[in-house]
């Protein structure tokens, strides 16, 4: 595997650039929020994932599961009261984690930009959308005005819109819209991974298709790298190559799409799987998952999802599950498959050692 | 912005204003003491009275008669005479005291506005720090302090210990009157009053600045600002304060609004000779005309000022142009 990116890029990767590293490896995030008044919450726990150039990562799990907490991470956009407690994202191999607000910002948008949730409220709302399209590309590349203000007509042009709407404030456009501006904004610097963080959740069923479809196609002709963040798993099976299932914090299951979905380890995810409408097979009900996610200030020991699981057994309420690493490239935290389970990869470290992590996401 | 918007508020501004002219009319003819009056004198014939009665339209009833011709030379700028000031017309009186007032308070709401505005803006930006700590204990202070607990211990100190600036007035009597002698004796009798009237709404514009900032700074797009990587200070700067300053804008108005009005009190105790100084006097000597002539300045400087923060309002928020 070459370092970083391919052809597309405009510019040499940091000076720092690890050569041969992986384009993004995170190992072991823990993410602490201060609470007011209590103990802090650990809503990201030892996550590890790894992203190779051009593939595309979903992650899915329910509401505060710590999705798009494990996204905002990696640039660090995290509310106040939130921080990196342990581990490390290594971008090139340049562990950003140590990194001063005005070192990651040179990282930021760059690197590493984001699609929101919601861009009715993302975008400013007094300033013309071609403005802050262009707004990065004058600030961080130090492009001209003129030639900024350009390019942010050919980026409105690549995801569907036309360049005289680069004068329209937010409120003119329609939601599918504003979601295309948020888009064409992410492309703006060209940078290394997009992260889309629920991107299509706010929008209606078509637009919601169009969007993806435009996704999809953005990613087949610029060879983006995609951190997708969303609970709807149809999205992540049309448009990622690997999926990470979150469950209060810690990774549930990882792995290839197509084996993740079809076979599912993880009770978590084949609960998941079940809850969601499948046109082709022969169901009347949906599956559901009784209870809800717990309290993250009181976490339970052992597997966390242990309260839920159908097939919880006595160790599950006492012992953190280690994760197993698979030759299909499937890794699982769940007693149900120990180390040593026939089609696990041997001598896999598990979390319960306490020992570093093998660092999934294809890393070859 | 569309001329539907710009026409209706300028309809309710014409609106509000001759509203306020009718309940002026009515209000000026209950009060006690009347031209009526003046004329029943003991020494004037019933003939004479009569005359006068005639000459003032006394003798019509209030409507239509009274009113259409209140109204009538109302429009055309005629307010009638002052009392106290033996007969010059009103709009000479209050004309006289006007540009006093503007320079002062007009200087000292842009003075204040601007450092306010910044204050309040990097306070609420770094809520909780010792410069927001700072900022806003001063604001707060500030704001709690009427004009003239302001401006007396600067009198005390700048004028009468140090003997540094003149105590009160507008200029010195008997200076010699070329144009930069003048400039200059204004210039050294404004500063004190100018500080007092700055320092006396710095807190206000930067208590509801800070708290608009703070408003500001949880919305999503200040994180996409973030996220692009932008500098603090420029986020700040262009993400983060023409958003905060729209709510700002009525109170701008309303606070330019009471430029006129003056700070009584802070031109009593300058003895500055503007509206505020004119009003007190007007009461004193109940120069019922003069004062009408004052409140109807004073409801249009208000009415005005909000107009503009309405089209001002306009320019800023592109939502509201629509």
């Amino acid at each position: 595997m070459t370092t970083g990116i391919s052809g597309r890029r405009q510019w040499p990767l940091p000076k720092q650039a690890v050569p041969g590293a992986p384009l993004l490896a995170v190992e072991d995030l823990s993410v602490r929020f201060r609470m007011p008044g209590g103990p802090s919450v650990k809503a990201v726990d030892g996550v590890s994932f790894g992203l190779d150039d051009g593939e595309a990562l979903g992650i899915a799990g329910e509401s505060g599961c710590g999705k798009t907490t494990t996204a905002l991470s990696l640039v660090q956009l995290l509310p106040g009261n939130g921080r990196i407690s342990a581990g490390s994202v290594k971008l090139f191999g340049i562990d950003l984690v140590p990194k001063t607000e005005r070192q990651l910002a040179r990282y930021r948008w760059r690197e590493i930009s984001i699609v929101f949730q919601g861009a009715m409220n993302a975008l400013n709302p007094v300033r013309r959308i071609g403005e802050q399209i262009a707004e990065p590309i004058e600030v961080r590349l130090g492009q001209a005005r003129e030639a900024s203000r350009k390019r942010a007509g050919e980026l409105l042009e690549l995801v569907g819109i036309p360049r005289q709407r680069a004068t329209a404030y937010p409120h003119e456009l329609s939601g599918g819209m504003r979601q295309r501006a948020m888009i064409a904004m992410a492309l703006a610097c060209d940078p290394a991974i997009v992260i889309g963080d629920e991107p299509t959740t706010a929008l209606d069923v078509m637009v919601q298709a169009q969007i993806l479809k435009l996704l999809e196609q953005l990613r087949r002709d610029l060879g983006l790298s995609l951190i997708l963040i969303t609970h709807d798993l149809s999205v992540i099976a049309e448009t990622c190559d690997r999926t990470m299932v979150m469950y209060a914090g810690r990774v549930a299951e990882e792995g290839p799409v197509r084996r993740v979905f079809t076979a599912p380890r993880h009770p978590y995810t084949a609960k998941l799987l079940s809850s969601f409408p499948n046109i082709r097979a022969d169901r009347r009900t949906l599956g559901i998952i009784p209870g809800q996610p717990p309290d993250l200030r009181t976490p339970p020991p052992g597997c966390r999802f242990a309260p839920r699981c159908s097939e919880a057994m006595p160790q599950c309420t006492t012992e953190v599950p280690p994760e197993v690493r698979f030759a299909d490239g499937v890794r699982v935290a769940c007693h149900l498959f120990p180390p040593g389970t026939p089609g696990s990869l041997p001598g896999t470290p598990g979390r319960a050692a306490g020992a570093p992590r093998a660092l999934a996401g294809g890393v070859s | 912005m569309s001329s539907r918007y710009v026409v209706n508020k300028l309809a309710f501004a014409v609106f509000t204003i001759v509203a306020t002219v009718l309940l002026m009319f009515i209000l000026f003819r209950m009060m006690p003491g009347s031209p009526d009056r003046a004329t029943k004198n003991p020494n004037m014939t019933q003939a004479q009275q009569a005359a006068l009665r005639e000459k003032w339209g006394l003798d019509k009833p209030l409507f239509p008669d009274q009113l259409v011709s209140y109204v009538g030379a109302t429009v055309t700028g005629d307010l009638g005479y002052s009392y106290k000031y033996r007969a010059q017309p009103v709009t000479e009186v209050i004309g006289g005291a006007l540009w006093p007032t503007v320079l002062l308070l007009g200087l000292g709401e842009l003075i204040a506005m601007v450092l306010g505005l910044a204050l309040g803006a990097v306070s609420g930006w770094r809520r909780g720090s010792p410069v927001d700590r700072l900022g806003n204990g001063i604001s707060l202070v500030l704001y709690a302090m009427p004009y003239f607990v302001i401006g007396m211990p600067l009198i005390m100190l700048f004028a009468t210990a140090l003997h540094l600036l003149p105590t009160s007035g507008m200029s010195t009597p008997g200076a010699p009157s070329d144009l930069l002698t003048t400039l200059g004796d204004v210039g050294a009798h404004l500063i004190l009053p100018l500080t007092a009237v700055s320092l006396g709404l710095i807190g206000g514009y930067s208590i509801l600045m800070r708290s608009s900032i703070i408003e500001t700074r949880a919305e999503d797009y200040i994180t996409t600002a973030r996220a692009k990587g932008l500098r603090d200070r420029r986020i700040l700067w262009t993400h983060a304060f023409p958003n905060a300053l729209l709510p700002m804008v009525t109170w701008i108005a309303i606070s330019f609004g009471y430029v006129i009005a003056g700070a009584i009190t802070l031109e009593i105790v300058f003895n500055w000779p503007g509206i505020g100084t004119l009003t007190v006097e007007a009461l004193d000597a109940r120069d019922y005309p003069l004062l009408q002539g004052i409140f109807l300045l004073l409801a249009i400087s208000v009415v005005v000022a909000n107009l503009i923060a309405d089209l001002v309002y306009g320019l800023l928020d592109p939502r509201v142009r629509a």
